[in-house]
């Protein structure tokens, strides 16, 4: 059984983090992650990440709010228990819209918060694994996978791909 | 990215990433101050005192209230649609100024979504303790019950109201704690006990801020943002059509939903400014809510509050020009009327007041700015006075006829409510950054002093710190 360990370099600059990240890549080095304090643009793009498709969970949710709030009014007004309301009809759409309209929102929004909170593993209480306290303050870190299988020359391979692309600190830390 | 040189830098001082968390965070990191917990105590009390005068309104009914048979809803419901209104600047600086990427939003978005929150709370109490038996508020839900079952009324902007409020305060509040889950994360980072660390380990929900969370952290955020535009011009579409739906003359007139919409952000940025003047100066903060960023406030009030002035004119001019008796006595009663003196005050907070931010000199003096954001609240809540209470009181047959007085019941509930409001904001200020931390590191390099405006020190196409 191998320890699972990380090793990760710090930079002190997002652009410099960018550069490193692709400089990484193109030297067939597989990076595991990076961590920075704020969202920088052009990085995902750099790594190689996927879009994410939380829009389109969002989208889903939002028709589900529009579908339940128009089927459960025509359900209540025209079946259920039909009222008539000063002569008006009991399919009377535009007065509709408004509620509508906001269940599409609350369900889209609420729908969307809770895929994200799953797809992130967020919740309240829930452990994290912080590489280094400082990557959500003012460092960008690059972490690689390693185990006690990783040769020696493999590390020093990470390590001077690390070095030479501008990171400032190089750690190896147990998970 | 290019940003023309003519832009104001919008964070001063050579800030580093680091000297940013620092500074932000400084107020959440060191113990409360005196003056916090007087201010806080005080608050409190009147918070207190607020929530008793609301349990003797539940024990003995509203009759506690200066409601009549002619004027049925008064101070409640102005309060409401006050609070509401002054919760939409939040919403508009988070959502509606993301979508147009106006930087300056990042200094104060914050602030204005916990004070959007916290106006919504004590909003949604008035119409709650209107009901009378708050214990029965649950039917203006629809569920299946016992009754028939007799539904809500689907036709009502009354329920479309309840529907809106909810969905209006569960969707700030998502938006709100989205943003604050990376700086929750960082104050637990940064911090020295292992209680603290823990707290806010929970509160950040174990946040990691790896590429993959950020990239979803922006998604989450344009998609709410441009949810949260719609919703929350429809929300004071809605409020207002509780009245514009009625045939009360005075309310039945179809300008409501823009005019209440604009109202709403005018005075909505009056309050971010009177809270954000404050906390500036308290917290040391002026590096980054700068003058540019009030002067950009100011010009959103020239705008709104300019919509409003021309609002209440065209109502005066339709309602001559109607040929409609009730409705021409609506506004003759209105401005000469026995309440003259609400009108006119609303006239001149609200149509004459911002109109002085023209002079450039004013609209960036922060002692001016902050009383004309009182003037302006004062303003807008005569102005919700004016348009219940004034179209009510003098009904359709004379013998109706009557005045509204507030109690003394209502007046502390009102207060209360303030109270109430400074006590949430006042708490939030010493538990959570009041800035956006994550957000203003992400402008540093476009809109930092060092590299932007007449102190910039690094060329603009050369952004490596070395």
């Amino acid at each position: 059984m191998s320890t699972k360990k990380i090793m990760y370099g710090l930079y002190e600059d997002e652009e410099i983090l960018i550069k490193a990240v692709k400089k990484v890549r193109a030297e067939g080095l597989k990076i595991h992650d990076c961590y920075t304090p704020f969202p920088v643009h052009g990085l995902d793009d750099a790594m190689g990440l996927r879009m994410t498709k939380l829009h389109s969970a969002g989208f889903i949710f939002g028709a589900t709010g529009t579908l339940t709030a128009l089927s459960f009014i025509l359900w209540i007004t025209t079946n259920n228990y039909p009222i008539n309301y000063g002569g008006k009809p009991y399919l009377s759409l535009p007065s509709w819209i408004p509620i509508t309209f906001e269940l599409t929102v609350l369900f889209a929004s609420v729908g969307m918060f809770l895929t994200y909170l799953y797809l992130n593993r967020l919740a309240p209480g829930m452990k994290s694994e912080i590489i280094d306290e400082r990557t959500t303050c003012h460092m960008f870190a690059m972490t690689f996978e390693i185990d006690d299988h990783t040769t020696d020359a493999k590390k020093a391979e990470i390590r001077k791909v690390l070095s030479d692309s501008g990171a400032v600190e190089i750690h190896e830390k147990e998970l | 990215m290019f940003v023309s040189p003519l832009r104001e830098p919008l964070i001063q001082g050579h800030k580093t990433y680091k000297q940013i968390s620092d500074d932000i965070c400084a107020p959440v990191e060191t113990k409360p101050s005196k003056a916090w917990f007087l201010a806080t105590t005080l608050s409190g009390l009147l918070a207190i005192n607020g929530f008793v005068m609301i349990g003797l309104t539940i024990t003995y009914g509203i009759g506690l209230w200066g409601l009549n048979k002619t004027v049925g809803w008064a101070w409640d419901i102005t309060n409401f649609v006050w609070w509401i209104g002054i919760g939409h600047a939040g919403t508009l600086i988070s959502a509606i100024l993301l979508l147009f990427r106006q930087k300056w939003r990042t200094g104060v978005n914050r602030s204005a979504e916990a004070m959007t929150i916290f106006a919504v709370m004590c909003a949604g109490l008035f119409p709650i303790i209107h009901m009378g038996r708050v214990w029965l508020a649950f039917f203006i839900f629809p569920y299946p019950n016992t009754r028939g079952p007799v539904w809500v009324n689907f036709n009502s902007p009354l329920l479309w109201d309840v529907f809106a409020i909810s969905t209006y305060f569960t969707v700030s509040l998502v938006f709100w704690y989205t943003g604050l889950i990376p700086d929750l994360a960082l104050i637990r980072d940064r911090a020295k006990s292992a209680f603290t660390k823990k707290m806010y380990n929970i509160f950040c929900f174990g946040w990691k801020g790896t590429a993959k969370n950020w990239q979803r952290f922006e998604s989450i955020s344009l998609v709410l943002a441009g949810l949260s535009t719609p919703l929350v011009l429809s929300v004071h579409t809605i409020v207002s059509f509780d009245f514009a739906t009625s045939v009360i003359p005075g309310w039945h007139t179809t300008i409501f939903p823009p005019y209440f919409v604009a109202g709403a952000i005018f005075s909505g940025f009056a309050m971010v400014l009177t809270l954000m003047l404050v906390v500036r100066r308290v917290f040391n903060l002026q590096e980054y809510i700068t003058l540019g960023h009030i002067e950009s406030m100011n010009k959103v009030i020239i705008l709104t509050g300019s919509i409003v002035g021309v609002a209440y004119i065209t109502e005066l001019f339709t309602a001559w020009y109607s040929g409609n008796p009730y409705e021409q006595y609506a506004f003759l009663n209105r401005s000469m009327g026995p309440y003259w003196w609400s009108y006119w005050g609303m006239m001149t907070c609200n149509v004459v007041s911002p109109q002085l931010f023209w002079v450039r000199k004013l609209r960036r003096s922060v002692v001016f700015t902050f009383f004309m954001s009182i003037f302006i609240n004062v303003g807008m809540w005569f102005e919700r006075f004016v348009i219940i209470v004034t179209s009510t009181h003098r009904d359709f047959i004379v013998s109706s006829w009557t005045m509204y007085y507030p109690t003394t019941v209502e007046i502390f509930i009102y207060i209360g409510t303030i109270g109430f409001f400074m006590t949430l904001f006042l708490i939030f200020a010493k538990v959570a950054p009041v800035i956006a931390v994550a957000e203003v590191k992400s402008i540093l390099k476009t809109a930092g002093d060092q590299y932007t405006g007449p102190n910039a020190v690094h060329k603009q196409d050369d952004h490596s710190h070395h």
